[in-house]
This record gives structure tokens, C-alpha cells and sequence, in this order.
């Protein structure tokens, strides 16, 4: 009896629950309020965080219904999945930095609100000045799904201090001379170590795990990890084997870059190159030592440039996703842009501009901003990425372990790399 | 002479409209479920409904980013059959407890042994051995990784007396070797404290007799001592064993499973599966099958027992 009219009771308070969510959904949607938007950031730069707060108390100030924006610094090392098990616990933000080697997944996958039409509806907002290049990564089916709020090159910091400490010519000489590629680079790199101790060159975050860094020596060399469409494999293509054994040669023989295990930090004056994106350079004032900002070396294949990128998108399961995309349209508006660019790249064509970069990052030289930072950033190409981009790099990471061994056979390691890591490309 | 003595209850239930008191048994059985209710609560909250979660979810596929959970039956258990993988983490995780196990337990009897007697300073020889126990897990690991590098303190040490080290984290065995030396530096202490409890409980009269009896120090210690604490051998037998199986900050900080896969422990395989890769299905699947191999180690240690530990029979 007791049961019977408990279920009465439980019948009638959900019919009464769909009768009254019909009828809500018949209504017009009632106006936000109160609302707490939060971004997940990777950053704990404290000028930085002090930026942002300033552009969201002047968003709030204009939007009463918005009543706080948070960001949240996750540590770099572990972001996306941080990022990642944030939304599985149901705890996802409004709004995230994505890193570009997980642009694929997070665009493709759906978990991104598109916001074309928002940035596109914003008066003032000029979405016709990003440029093709910056957005082509975060967009899906033509439609644009994150905002690429960085578009920073890769560049070569030299420390010309530890240079002529050792004897060798500075960064401009070596330019000057025409050795400013990877075999010139290597045999100075080589002969610093020998005569001060301190390393030669250094690929900033590769680490011997970290192994997507590369990319910015082995595109000297034209090699890609994987074809176009992102199905074959081309770790074992002779132009990887030739890069990997110049890579390897450079750590294990000329002692031009540091051994796996080792470590050495250019901006502790630590080592006499770094190859690392240019926003890197706000550091420099407090190292102590003179340094000099070039273009990547010259590899066998000439010229080339290499772009890191980063991306803002409005997560799809957030409640407030309306609410955070009109925020990531005045985020990144003309205005915020500009003044976000003394640390981020803007993806805006009229601020690729020497005097815009300038006034933004006084540490730089306008010849810098000329011939570095501004062609970097036309032609450089986003740094590899790949759907499934976790298991894809643990996969790589894993295979390429083989590689970093005096005695390794490079050309049968790459081959085992491609082994391990097609089964996932072809998915 | 028999009482009969009136029943407060009936007394009570006559009351109009009152409560019924409880009885002496009631109040005591009320009193021990609310002491039992936290532990309970606990359980339930943190390992019973997990667990029915896990088992939920390993029948699942969930792909957090597209926000989808789709039910694939036993789609992940085949996988896990399958997985070439899987064969050489296991090889890896028996490895490294039989290695954890054996030079833990053995070293922390040794130093217990060596640090049961009387001298003066002896307490401070036995906190410098405990000292391990309570720093950070990972502040120690850290410290181990600088001292690991090719450049680090242990090969400095090993270049004083002529020794050219291996480069410890980056060559497959001698990572191993040096994920297994730093758990066991660092949890020697608490075996070592709890054997050196058993060892000052053995009473001197026992080892005295067997002296007059002939017995030399060896067939003293393994005839005499070693059954006597043999209760503490399981106990720090099953601690060290379920702790080797859940070993996860030393491999993620020291080489997240490299070289290659050499150091990835099942624990840390359930974790690249689950939070790195985003496969929470299969991840469940690991999860079971690590929570099915302690539950069968600890099961057959106990039954076990009753063959080796001295007080079982």
C-alpha cells in the first residue's frame, strides 16, 4: 500500500516536471543572469593574467548580466589533459586555450561551440582581417570553431656572450658569413661545448620526450611526419633519416647538443642557441648576457619557418556558451588585440605590421620584427599535428626511444616508428 | 526462586501517544551501527561505488570530447585480450614488484635487525632510516631525477671511484633498476620500524635457551625469530605487494613509462589509457583487471598463511 502510493507520488511529480519543462520550452529563453564565466589558460605569467582580468572587468562593466570571468592557469606540462578530465568530470570551463597540437581533436570532435557567427555579427570586430593562414587550423567544414589568439614563429636566440667567450663568432657573424645553417650551427655549437663546457644548441622543450620540437630542424631537411592527409607514415622517408642523423650525430659525436639526460637552459645562460618561439624573448632582459634574435637556420633544403599556435574556443557543454563566445568576440577585438600582442601574435593582418609589433614588444628590434618576426609568421608552417594527437605522440615518443642510444641504427628505428605509430594514423 | 520482572515496554507502549523507548539491545545495536556508519559511509563513497562505476563504464565507450557513451558490450575485454601491449606491461609490473618486494622487505629486516640492539644513538640511526617515509612522494622522486641524470650526483659519486655510470633514466634496464631503488629508499623505513616492533616482541628467553641449547646466531634467527615474526613477514609481505602494484608518481615523474615502454607499469598503462588518451572504457577494463590481481595475491597470501606464519595453526 505503502509502495503504491509512493509511486503515485513519484508518477505524478514527473508528469508534473515534463508538463512544466513543455511549457518552458514553449517560452521565449529567459535573459542570463548572474553569470561566472571561467578560462582555462596555461599561463601563471602574472603581467599576463593582469591583462586579461583588465579586458574582462571592462567586458562585465559593459554586460550587468555577466557577474564574473575567471582564469584559471592549468600547468603547461599536463593542460590538455587536465582540460580534458575537466570536462569528463562535468566540470568543464566556458571557455579554454587549446594547444595546437590538440586543435584537431577538440575541432573535429565537436567539443567546441563554433563562433563564426558571433565574431561576425560583432560591430567592429573586422573578422575579414584574420588572416587564411592563422585560422586555417581551427576551422571545420569552412566555419571558424576557435580563435587562434597566437600565431607565434620559431626562432633562433643566440647568447653572442657565451659565443665570443668560446672563441666563436656571434650570431650576426655567422649570418654574415653564410653559415647560418644547421651544420654551421652545429660545428660552433660543437666548439663551445669543447672549450667552455656549456652546450651547443638546444631544441627548447624537446627534452627527448617532447619530440613535435623537432619539427623545427627537420623541416631544414623538407621532411613531415606523416603525408598530407594524415594516413601514411613518413618518419622513415630519407629526409627524416638524413634529419634524425644529424640530430643524432649533434648529440652523441659533436656534443653540440645536449645528451638525453641532460639539461641546459639558454635563458640561465646555459647554452650558446636556442631554437624556441618568440615569445620567449620577454624573458631576456633578465639574463645577464648579450643575445641576438635570427630566423631558423638554413637546413639542406634552404629557408624555412615554423609556427607554434594557440587557440581560444568556447566549450559546446558549457551553459553559458552564448554568453562566452560575445566574450571571446571582445577578447579578441581590434582593440584587445593589439594590446595582447606585446605576448601573443595576432592572427590580424593590418597588426602584422612592424611599427604594431614594436610598440608591443619593446625588447624586440624593429629589424627583428622586419626580417624575423613578421616573415616567421607569414610563411611558417603550424607545427605537426594529428586527430588522436595524445596516443599518436605517447606512440612516436615510445618508438623514437630507440633512436636516442650512441650506438642506434637510425634508419631501422624510424622504421619502427612508422610500425608503431600507422595503425592509429590510418584511423 | 524465579522473578518475574515486568516489561518496561509494556509499560511504555501503554502510554497514549508516546514514544516507545528502545530497549538495552536496540540502544546497544543503534550505538554500534552509528560507530560503524563513517567507515561504511567511506567504503561505499569511495571504493564500493566506484567500483560499480568502473564496472559500469568497462562495458562502455566514452569519448569525453564528442560527449558521447556509447554501450559496447564486451567490445573492451576483447581488446584488452588482444592488446600486444599488454603482455609486456604485465612482464614489466611483475618485474618491478618481484624486484620492490624482495629488496624492500630483505633490506628493511637487515637494517631491523642491525638497529635492535642497545647502543647509544641508535634512535638516531632509526629516524635517519624512517626519515624517507614522511617526505613528500614527490619532492623525493624529484631529488632521485636530478640525481639519476647523466650528469647527476650518482654518476658523480660512481666517477670518483672510476666508474663510468650508465645514463640511468634513459636506458631501458637501468631505469627499471632506478624506479625500483627509489621506492625502496623510500618505504624501507615503514617495513623496517614495523620489523623492529616484531623483533623487540620476541622474548629473550626463547633465544637464550636455544644459545644453551648449541644453536648458533643463523639457526637462532631463522628457527627462533623468524617464525616468531613470521605474522609480521605477511603483513609487510601484502603491504609491499599491493603497494608495488600502485606504484604511479616514480614512473611519471622519473620517465613516464620510457624508455620506450620499458618502466610502464600497469597502473601507469591505466593512465595513459584512461586520462591521457581519453579511453575511459578501457581504462575501466585495466582498472578491473589490476583490482582482480590484488584481490587474488592478497586472497592466496592469506590463505597462505596458515602454512608459513608461526601463530595460524
Amino acid at each position: 500500500m505503502r509502495s503504491a502510493k509512493m509511486l503515485t507520488a513519484v508518477g505524478l511529480l514527473a508528469g508534473t516536471s515534463l508538463l512544466l519543462a513543455g511549457c518552458a520550452s514553449s517560452t521565449p529563453a529567459a535573459e542570463p543572469k548572474n553569470v561566472e564565466l571561467r578560462m582555462t589558460v596555461w599561463t601563471a605569467n602574472e603581467d599576463q593574467l593582469a591583462l586579461f582580468d583588465d579586458i574582462a572587468d571592462q567586458y562585465i562593466a559593459e554586460h550587468p548580466e555577466v557577474k564574473s570571468i575567471t582564469f584559471e592557469p592549468l600547468p603547461f606540462e599536463d593542460y590538455t589533459t587536465t582540460l580534458t578530465t575537466q570536462v569528463a568530470g562535468g566540470k568543464a570551463p566556458d571557455l579554454a586555450w587549446i594547444l595546437e597540437n590538440a586543435a584537431l581533436d577538440f575541432v573535429d570532435s565537436g567539443a567546441l561551440a563554433p563562433i563564426q557567427d558571433t565574431l561576425e555579427k560583432t560591430d567592429g570586430y573586422e573578422f575579414d582581417d584574420l588572416s587564411d593562414a592563422a585560422t586555417a587550423l581551427w576551422q571545420k567544414d569552412g566555419e571558424l570553431i576557435a580563435y587562434p589568439f597566437s600565431t607565434s614563429p620559431f626562432v633562433m636566440f643566440a647568447n653572442d656572450d657565451l659565443l665570443r667567450a668560446a672563441g666563436q663568432p656571434t650570431a650576426a657573424e655567422l649570418q654574415a658569413a653564410g653559415k647560418w645553417n644547421w651544420e654551421g650551427i652545429s660545428e660552433v655549437g660543437a666548439a663551445v661545448n669543447a672549450a667552455t663546457g656549456k652546450a651547443g644548441f638546444v631544441v627548447r622543450d624537446f627534452d627527448y620526450t617532447s619530440w613535435d620540437n623537432l619539427a623545427s630542424v627537420w623541416m631544414g631537411w623538407g621532411a613531415e611526419p606523416w603525408g598530407d592527409d594524415g594516413a601514411s607514415c613518413e618518419f622513415d622517408s630519407p629526409e627524416m633519416v638524413d634529419a634524425f642523423t644529424f640530430l643524432h650525430e649533434a648529440a652523441f659525436d659533436k656534443k653540440s647538443m645536449p645528451g638525453p639526460g641532460t639539461t641546459a637552459d639558454f635563458f640561465a645562460g646555459e647554452s650558446a642557441f636556442t631554437v624556441t618561439q618568440i615569445s620567449r624573448a620577454s624573458v631576456l632582459p633578465d639574463s645577464g648576457f648579450a643575445w641576438d634574435l635570427l630566423p631558423l637556420p638554413e637546413g639542406p633544403e634552404g629557408e624555412y619557418s615554423m609556427v607554434g599556435q594557440a587557440g581560444i574556443g568556447v566549450m559546446a557543454t558549457g551553459k553559458n556558451a552564448p554568453v562566452a563566445a560575445d566574450f571571446l568576440a571582445f577578447f579578441s577585438n581590434p582593440e584587445n588585440s593589439k594590446k595582447l600582442a606585446q605576448w601573443f601574435p595576432p592572427a590580424r593582418t593590418s597588426q602584422l605590421s612592424t611599427e604594431t609589433l614594436a610598440a608591443a614588444n619593446p625588447v624586440l628590434s624593429a629589424d627583428q620584427i622586419e626580417n624575423v618576426v613578421i616573415p616567421g609568421i607569414e610563411t611558417g608552417v603550424v607545427r605537426p599535428g594529428h586527430t588522436d594527437s595524445a596516443k599518436v605522440g605517447q606512440t612516436v615518443r615510445a618508438a623514437l626511444d630507440a633512436i636516442w642510444t650512441p650506438d642506434a641504427d637510425i634508419e631501422e628505428s624510424l622504421i619502427g616508428v612508422c610500425d608503431a605509430v600507422e595503425p592509429l594514423l590510418g584511423k | 526462586m524465579t522473578t518475574l520482572i515486568k516489561s518496561p515496554v509494556g509499560r511504555a507502549s501503554a502510554r497514549p501517544g508516546g514514544r516507545r523507548p528502545l530497549t538495552h539491545l536496540q540502544r546497544d545495536a543503534l550505538a554500534g551501527y552509528l560507530f560503524v556508519a563513517p567507515q561504511v559511509l567511506g567504503i561505499a563513497a569511495f571504493v564500493l561505488v566506484p567500483l560499480a562505476l568502473v564496472i559500469y563504464f568497462s562495458f562502455h565507450e566514452w569519448n569525453v570530447l564528442a560527449n558521447t557513451f556509447t554501450f559496447v558490450g564486451v567490445a573492451n575485454f576483447e581488446r584488452f585480450l588482444a592488446d600486444p601491449q599488454v603482455a609486456p606491461v604485465m612482464r614489466t609490473t611483475g618485474i618491478f614488484s618481484v624486484a620492490l618486494v624482495f629488496f624492500n622487505i630483505s633490506l628493511a629486516l637487515l637494517l631491523a635487525v642491525m638497529l635492535n640492539r642497545s647502543l647509544a644513538g641508535i634512535t638516531f640511526f632509526r629516524t635517519l632510516f624512517f626519515s624517507p617515509v614522511v617526505v613528500s612522494l614527490v619532492a623525493w622522486t624529484i631529488v632521485w631525477g636530478f640525481l639519476f641524470q647523466d650528469n647527476g650526483g650518482v654518476n658523480g659519486a660512481l666517477e670518483l671511484v672510476g666508474v663510468d655510470g650508465p645514463n640511468w633514466l634513459r636506458e631501458g634496464p637501468t631505469a627499471m633498476v632506478a624506479v625500483v631503488i627509489v621506492q625502496v629508499f623510500k618505504n624501507v623505513g615503514l617495513n623496517m620500524v614495523l620489523f623492529l616492533a616484531a623483533l623487540q616482541g620476541v622474548p629473550q628467553e626463547l633465544q637464550e635457551a636455544a644459545r644453551m641449547d648449541g644453536a648458533g646466531p643463523r639457526t637462532i634467527f631463522t628457527r627462533i625469530v623468524m617464525p616468531l615474526i613470521s605474522p609480521t613477514i605477511l603483513l609487510t609481505f601484502i603491504i609491499t605487494i599491493v603497494g608495488s602494484l600502485q606504484v604511479f608518481a616514480q614512473i611519471a615523474v622519473l620517465t613516464q613509462g620510457g624508455p620506450g615502454i620499458s618502466t610502464t607499469v600497469l597502473v601507469y598503462y591505466l593512465f595513459q589509457q584512461a586520462f591521457l588518451f581519453g579511453e575511459f572504457g578501457y581504462g575501466s577494463v585495466l582498472s578491473l583487471v589490476l583490482f582482480l590481481i590484488v584481490l587474488v595475491l592478497t586472497v592466496v597470501q592469506w590463505q597462505l598463511r596458515k602454512k608459513w606464519v608461526f601463530y595460524e595453526n
